[in-house]
């Protein structure tokens, strides 16, 4: 196939960035979306050009590294699936296709396609654990956890931090993050000590980086490449009322 | 100057080393803890757990990784599952079953007193991750859920759904993200280890460049631990994360670590086949596939570009229920590659250039039906689907074996000490547990061990006992460390030749993979060994680095872990031509019985390969460590 690209360079994050466009020719469907950005990267190197910055690393869609908005859409139209396993059998022949960083004041572009997330882990460190030192912990069956509880943690656990939510949000939200991790925890016997302390430091913390408020357009949902479902944001405020109006002991 | 290796492995009854070893280790006074400072490489899963404990005992943690935030470490990849000696399922488990399964599995070339930890530390493991809200699988009851899992016979694998390493991980990480929010650790993300700097004899600090800004910075410390994981990536294709690399255990092997057994590279089996020439990484599909999928390739040659669906059983040869009938489908990993190889070599394999085998999960469909199967591998089904345009449902899956651990890693003692004082390895950067092969489940299992419950204790002996004086960073060591960094970063973009990073990269791992991959032989390696000296002076006068090295430079950072992996690979099919015989992960052609199963040489090979770097990467000192077997008697690996 042979398609058009138009990338987003950005030498850094002081220097305003442009669309360039490149002619990707004869890419083949078996290779992944970052494979064939691989090869447009190794050709317009063999032409004096600097490769195109990406963020990638485990190429199997769980390290939640990879990103891009691809035609409008973040991690591009296939459902549920990172761009790292996105593949080109998915597009036509002669298509154009306009490739974006994440774009949120709370993630600054650092080099052309890549964006720094490091508010993720600031919102985790205010309360995304629960607080045991490592030893002295009871036995791992000491602790009945229904099939049912356990299996709504793990849905909400799934979450790769890609940051996906954040670029289809029009208010550029993170609740779908936030929300990911505190029901997690909500729905373990473990994490209940902190429950209220956790969700008042999470959300305060997701307010401070920049990120905006939910207004339920569920564009997060749409996007999620594990499929998070909106829940955990429900979840999420109704924790966060609760917390707020008695406090953090209860 | 020759080196005598001492292991530090204790005496007296093996259930009771680690306890008597730990009474015997020096403590640092709690109060005294804050003033020792430790460096953490690495966020997987050892260096995740590490650096979190290491913060909680008190000390003052400064930890590292390349990518943008701890939380992306290739541990997260892992799919199947975590042993550990629980016996929930009470079917004769034990700590001395896995310590046996695990030393067998591992062909009999690992220290017996780090294989029995091992099995003695996995149920704290089990307890500690429940404990931070690892969503774990349960049955009905609430209890934990066990599956029998890569060549086990007892269920003794606890799994998260297909997401197992991930969600460990994600435990690991919040726990660390608890120290950085508490001020005991001091996060380095984006920051990349390119030399490590000695003092007196001690490691005493990194030096690192930003691969935002490009700045070469140096931190000083009172010990250093490396958990960067393996070196797969020399074969270009792997299971491995793109980024995964060799560089920091190969610029401590250089400062002087020794680097053991670098030829046990673990073949995985159930990987999905190669497509094309512009593929960048192989997938894994989790072997406890093999639970329920069987595998076969046609009976006939003639058969081999059908529709397997058209194929009768009669004309199905389910080669490994025939060879192995005790394990089946369940034979350990070394074996099911080796066993698809030969099938694929006898002109039955199938797929495009006849590289796989199938993978048939129809008997399991009709037997427990569709939703049962979707319920167990549905997210493993789907992620096959978007690779390859297939069904699993419909047609079977078609694997082929890929380079996915390295057994191999720097040397340590039983305190996980390197034989540079103060220098630490962990996880699936040493060499430790595993030995020539490595048993499904367990290198979760290893990671974790060494970070929450062995390391912590050990390297409080060092600190007690070292004596070194405190180092700020300004030493000689440390600025003529940063100018040879400096130097190199500055000689690769020099260069400015024709070749991207990317195409050499990939030309030596053809290379390796067909001389070093699978099945090895002394012409093979040989030729190899002849090759990649050219390759790497081709390296350094045709390569093309654009940009500069004070900036985001995906190239140059790209180019030096190649330039690395160049160095690294002799030394790898250097081990693999000493080793004159065939075990675990490493297959020479020439040490097979008739049926083509790996011959080992006990009498002249019991022994770990600790090679010593000299000045010349192309002369390397091998040093050996004998290994004795007091508790089990090493035999003949049978899984028929």
């Amino acid at each position: 196939m042979n398609l058009t690209l138009k990338i987003w360079r950005q030498k850094d994050k002081a220097t305003p960035g442009k669309f360039e466009t490149y002619d990707a020719k004869d890419i083949s469907p078996d290779m992944s979306f970052l494979e064939m950005l691989d090869v447009v990267s190794e050709r317009a190197q063999a032409n004096g050009q600097e490769p195109c910055a990406f963020d990638h690393d485990c190429r199997e869609g769980i390290c939640g590294m990879c990103s891009l908005v691809i035609n409008g859409v973040p991690h591009g139209p296939e459902a549920a699936t990172t761009t790292c396993q996105l593949h080109m059998r998915k597009f036509k022949d002669g298509d154009n296709i306009v490739i974006e960083p994440w774009r949120a004041s709370a993630f600054p572009v650092l080099r052309d396609l890549v964006v720094d997330r490091s508010a993720f882990d600031r919102i985790q460190q205010k309360g995304g654990f629960v607080s045991i030192n490592t030893g002295g912990t009871p036995d791992g069956n000491a602790i009945p956890i229904s099939k049912k509880e356990a299996d709504l943690a793990m849905d909400a656990a799934s979450c790769i931090g890609c940051g996906a939510c954040v670029a289809a949000c029009k208010n550029a939200s993170a609740m779908l993050f936030v929300g990911a991790k505190v029901s997690q925890y909500m729905h373990l016997p473990q994490g209940q000590a902190e429950r209220s302390r956790r969700v008042l430091a999470m959300v305060e913390q997701h307010d401070a980086e920049g990120f905006g408020a939910c207004s339920n357009f569920q564009e997060c949902e749409a996007v999620c490449p594990k499929e998070i479902s909106v829940r955990v944001i429900a979840e999420m405020n109704r924790d966060y009322l609760r917390a707020a109006l008695v406090g953090t002991d209860a | 100057m020759s080196i005598t290796l001492d292991s530090k492995t204790p005496t007296g009854p093996l259930a009771q080393q680690w306890d008597t070893h730990r009474f015997n280790l020096k403590l640092v006074n709690p109060a005294n803890k804050r003033k020792f400072k430790v460096i953490v490489v690495g966020t997987g899963l050892a260096g995740g757990s590490a650096s979190a404990t290491l913060a909680e005992l008190g000390y003052d943690v400064h930890t590292f990784c390349f990518q943008d935030s701890p939380r992306r470490a290739h541990s997260i990849a892992a799919q199947g599952g975590i042993n550990a000696a629980k016996n929930y399922q009470n079917d004769g488990d034990s700590v001395y079953r896995l310590f046996y399964d695990t030393i067998k599995g591992g062909d009999y070339r690992a220290r017996e007193s780090n294989v029995y930890r091992l099995a003695q530390v996995s149920t704290s493991i089990i307890d500690q991750c429940v404990a931070q809200g690892v969503p774990f699988a349960r049955e009905y009851g609430g209890n934990l859920s066990n599956r029998s899992f890569g060549g086990a016979q007892v269920s003794r694998t606890f799994y998260a759904r297909g997401q197992t390493g991930q969600q460990l991980l994600l435990g690991a990480y919040s726990a660390l993200s608890r120290q950085v929010g508490l001020g005991t650790v001091k996060m380095h993300n984006r920051s990349e280890m390119l030399d490590l700097v000695m003092v007196n004899g001690h490691a005493r600090g990194i030096v690192t460049r930003d691969l935002v800004s490009g700045k070469i910075e140096t931190f000083a410390a009172d010990a250093v631990v490396l958990a960067t994981g393996g070196y797969g990536n020399v074969f270009f294709l792997s299971t491995n994360a793109i980024g995964s690399n060799v560089t920091a255990t190969w610029r401590a092997h250089k400062r002087g670590a020794l680097f053991a057994n670098p030829c046990y590279t673990q073949i995985h089996p159930t990987c999905i086949p190669v497509s094309g020439d512009h593929q960048s990484k192989l997938t894994l599909m989790s072997e406890s596939l093999r639970n329920d999928g069987r595998v076969w390739v046609p009976l006939e040659k003639a058969d081999v570009g059908k529709d397997p669906r058209q194929i009768p059983e009669a004309k199905r040869d389910y080669y490994l229920e025939r060879i192995y009938p005790a394990f089946g489908n369940l034979v350990p990993r070394d074996i099911a590659s080796r066993a698809a190889k030969r099938m694929c070599d006898e002109g039955r394999g199938v797929g495009p250039g006849g590289l796989g085998v199938y993978l048939d999960f129809s008997d399991a469909i009709k037997r427990v039906g569709k939703h049962v199967i979707s319920e167990r591998y549905g997210n493993l089904f789907e992620m096959y689907q978007r690779i390859t345009d297939e069904s699993p449902y419909e047609v079977p899956m078609r694997i082929y074996p890929a380079v996915h651990y390295a057994m191999g890693g720097l040397w340590v003692d039983y305190n996980l000490m390197s034989n540079l004082p103060g220098l630490h390895v962990i996880g699936e950067a040493n060499f430790s547990d595993h030995g020539a092969n490595r048993l499904g489940a367990s290198a979760l299992m290893q990671g974790l061990a060494d970070g929450y419950f062995i390391l912590p204790y050990t390297i409080g002996n060092y600190l007690a006992t070292s004596g070194q004086k405190k180092v700020t960073g300004d030493e000689p060591e440390f600025k003529a460390a940063v100018a040879d960094v400096q130097k190199r970063v500055a000689s690769l973009l020099a260069v400015k030749g024709k070749r991207s990073p990317s195409s050499f990269h990939r030309e030596l791992g053809k290379l390796m993979w067909d001389n070093c991959g699978m099945a090895r032989n002394a012409k093979g390696l040989q030729e190899a060994l002849d090759r990649i000296p050219s390759l790497r002076e081709e390296f350094w006068g045709n390569l093309n680095v654009l940009g500069d090295g004070d900036s985001y430079n995906v190239a140059l950072e790209k180019a030096g872990r190649v330039a690395d992996f160049m160095e690294f690979a002799e030394l790898l099919c250097r081990d693999a031509l000493t080793r004159e015989e065939s075990c675990g992960g490493h297959f020479r052609e020439e040490y097979q019985s008739e049926t083509g199963e790996a011959e080992r040489n006990d009498e002249k090979f019991t022994y770990v390969a600790a090679w010593n770097y000299t000045g010349d990467v192309s002369k390397p000192e091998l040093i050996k460590e004998p290994l004795i077997f007091e508790e089990v008697h090493p035999s003949t690996r049978s899984y028929k």
